[in-house]
């Protein structure tokens, strides 16, 4: 069921950014991803979801035990994979509610009801602490930078994905809201593996990893327990550098 | 704002029902093509005795026909203009001018009406909306009104709701005071001269002073015949502090051969008054729509347009409010699709007469499969127009690299205590937002509908339901791409 990503090489508009990287996130663990500005995290991420800007050039990415290299974003989706995005798009004039409503049928290739899908996204609402007008706005369109990551989780909640990645969706975030994010996250932590993409290790004192990988330059350079995560927040990168 | 009627609840029970009847509408609209069952149809051409043959077809008095002549000298002396879309192709000389289909003209009840022109009105959905929200419905096939009725009570309020060839009769006096004299006179240009020519059919309303009308009135012009042309006449006058909205809907099946557009719409709205205009027009994509519209707009009025085009092989339709009182007000909304071989050459014109006046122009285009979509607009503020306010805002979106897209704005200024904004987008479909969607499991064509949908969402949402949910609709499909 885990993801595994083998020798991976991505280039984006004929530079390689991805230079051979060996990941693995089993079933139910919690992985995080660190790394200087740069390296390549959020590449890394979009190409598991298939972000067509971005090309394979060598390697593997198996999603329970499918080689999804060849699937389409939204098929991908389906298997199980979630993106909480580093910067969101902003769909003007379609409402949260539209969109997610589309986007969960779409996922359980069936009809919620409109009252159904109310109900299950008002208490997923309530679970983070958010505005209930939220679900009338226009997708991310004016929100404030926490207001979009905050937005991203309330729909990993309500699409409920196997694997979610999540970049950086601790930045940007106060303190306070980073506590109810870590909390919803926490809660719908059950039977979901994860992959943390992160510069700090705030959001890991909620949500405590498995394991820990360090990305530079394209490349993972080291991996440890949540201990090196410690490590990084006290010295920085310089000793891979 | 005239708009108690579109507020029904978005999340509605009964959308389901709606989207499969939009559905059946939208089938309706471009496919079925009823057996052709005319008691009268002229062979296609232009001459002379077709427009005196038109004239004496419906016994119009001799003014009429002098106008009807002298438009059509006009016409012949005109050139085709060599500016906006191509309309090089367009053969006037194989076009069908009048037709009369074997109905009764304006039955009060559509019991009266024959069985296969009643089903396509029924499966556009016009009984139906008459009952739930209309204050009264016009119904054109091909060059005659085949039902128009109005409530009854609205009747008494001295509401004039008529077939444009029954006002003639009438109502002379009206007709002759405001038919094709000083909104658009025949020497506009070369298609309004030969609407004035040949025009049959339309809608003439008159709202006395003071009189508001909650429910809109709503007139829908189908084409049914094969290379055709309908040219239908709409005059509305709205008196001083008076109010009403009108729809008009118009579509006709799909042929390989061209058919012709060409209405006229003349608006005069009078001090105080509020006019709301909607139109929906679904022509199928062998129309050459080539529709003027114009509204006069008198002191402290306003005028509203709220305009889709989605079919036609070409438009050319603009719009235009003359914003003649001191304080008059002109809100233009509009949406433009073009698909594989189609031109849309739209977009407003405001001409600022007087001191105080305001205009909002917003346009929405899409484009996709080559197809070319243009806005053209003309903002004219005259020196007289003191403290006015304009507002343009173009947007266009692109689905692919082969459509294009343009945006042709002129400005007029002879003064310079005004304020005016002109803004355009023009922007390719982002590669990122759909990604962003597909991510979420939309697929790529859901993903791109829900973008598309978003776009146009600012001026759907100023429509009746019904509308919306159909002009939503119209787009997934031809998305999908099959509207062919
Ligand atoms: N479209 C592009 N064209 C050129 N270079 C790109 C493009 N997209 C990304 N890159 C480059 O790829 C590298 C990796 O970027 P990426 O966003 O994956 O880094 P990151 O590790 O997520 O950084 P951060 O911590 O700042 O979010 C960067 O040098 C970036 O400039
Ligand atoms: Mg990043």
């Amino acid at each position: 069921m885990s993801l595994i990503i083998k020798d991976l090489h991505v280039n984006v508009e004929g530079v390689e950014i991805v230079k051979g990287v060996d990941l693995e996130v089993k079933d139910d663990e919690i992985v995080a991803l660190m790394g200087p500005n740069g390296s390549g995290k959020s590449s890394l991420a979009n190409v598991i979801l298939g972000n067509p800007k971005y090309t394979v050039v060598k390697g593997e990415i198996l999603y329970k035990e499918k080689n999804i290299l060849e699937l389409k974003p939204h098929e991908r989706a389906k298997l199980g994979l979630f993106l909480s995005f580093q910067y969101p798009q902003e769909i003007s004039g379609v409402t949260v509610f539209n969109f997610l409503r589309t986007a969960y049928n779409s996922l359980n290739g069936k009809k919620i009801s409109v009252l159904d899908f109310k109900r299950l996204l008002e208490e997923k609402m309530n679970l983070l602490k958010m505005d209930k007008n939220f679900m009338n706005r226009y997708l991310n369109e004016g929100f404030s930078g926490g207001e979009k990551k905050r937005a991203e989780i309330l729909q990993l909640a309500v699409l409920n994905p196997s694997l979610a990645i999540l970049d950086e969706t601790d930045s940007g975030i106060d303190i306070d809201s980073l506590k109810i994010v870590a909390n919803g996250i926490n809660n719908l932590k059950d039977k979901k593996s994860m992959l943390l993409i992160t510069h700090y290790n705030r959001i890991l004192q909620y949500i405590k990893p498995n394991r820990v990988y360090i990305m530079i330059n394209g490349r993972i350079v080291d991996e440890g327990g949540y201990k090196l995560a410690d490590e990084i927040e006290e010295n920085g990168y310089k000793k891979y550098l | 704002m005239i708009n108690q009627y579109q507020k029904p609840a978005r999340y509605a029970l009964s959308k389901i029902e709606l989207k499969m009847e939009v559905n059946e509408r939208i089938k309706e609209m471009f496919e079925h093509r009823n057996p052709d069952k005319h008691i009268l149809k002229f062979e296609p051409g232009l001459n002379e005795d077709v427009v005196r043959n038109i004239s004496k077809n419906k016994n119009e008095p001799e003014w009429m026909l002098n106008f009807r002549l002298k438009a059509f000298e006009v016409y012949k002396q005109k050139p085709v203009p060599q500016w906006g879309a191509d309309l090089s192709r367009l053969d006037t000389e194989k076009i069908t001018y009048f037709a009369i289909p074997d109905a009764k003209h304006n039955s009060k009840s559509w019991d009266d009406v024959p069985e296969d022109i009643k089903n396509t009105f029924k499966r556009l959905g016009i009984p139906e909306a008459e009952q739930k929200y209309l204050a009264g419905v016009g119904g054109q096939y091909d060059s005659i009104n085949i039902y128009h009725k109005l409530k009854q009570e609205l009747e008494k309020k001295g509401i004039i709701f008529e077939d444009m060839d029954v006002a003639l009769q009438k109502y002379p006096e009206l007709v002759k005071e405001y038919f094709m004299t000083k909104c658009i006179p025949i020497t506009l240009h070369k298609y309004v001269a030969l609407h004035g020519a040949v025009w049959s059919g339309g809608t003439f309303i008159y709202v006395p002073e003071n009189v508001k009308l909650e429910q809109p009135l709503q007139a829908y012009f189908r084409m049914n015949t094969e290379s055709f042309g309908q040219f239908e006449h709409t005059l509305i006058i709205v008196e001083k502090n008076a109010e009403v909205s009108y729809i008009e809907g118009c579509s006709s099946p799909k042929y390989n051969s061209s058919s012709l557009h060409a209405g006229c719409v003349e608006l005069y709205v009078k001090e105080g008054a509020r006019l709301r205009y909607s139109s929906a027009e679904n022509w199928s994509n062998n129309t050459y729509n080539l529709n003027t519209k114009r509204a006069i707009v008198e002191k402290n009025g306003t005028i509203e347009w709220i305009t889709a085009n989605l079919g036609s092989k070409v438009s050319m339709v603009y719009p235009c409010s003359i914003l003649k009182g001191e304080n008059a007000r002109a809100d233009h909304l509009s949406i433009g699709y073009a698909g594989k071989n189609q031109e849309q050459d739209i977009g407003a014109k405001v001409y600022h007469l007087a001191p105080n006046t305001t205009s909002i122009v917003k346009s929405k285009s899409i484009s996709k499969d080559g197809g070319i979509a243009r806005y053209r607009g003309l903002l004219h503020v005259n020196k007289n127009a003191v403290n006015s306010k304009s507002k343009v805002q173009c947007d266009a979106l692109m689905l692919d690299n082969i459509s294009k897209s343009d945006t042709i704005p002129v400005i007029e200024i002879k003064q310079d205590k005004s304020s005016i904004a002109h803004e355009a987008t023009v922007g390719k479909i982002s590669d990122e937002q759909i990604f962003y969607l597909m991510s979420r499991g939309l697929t790529e064509e859901q993903a791109t509908q829900m973008i598309v949908n978003g776009f146009i969402e600012p001026i759907v949402k100023e429509l009746p339901i019904e509308y919306a949910l159909e002009l939503n609709r119209l787009i997934e499909l031809e998305i999908e791409g099959s509207l062919g």
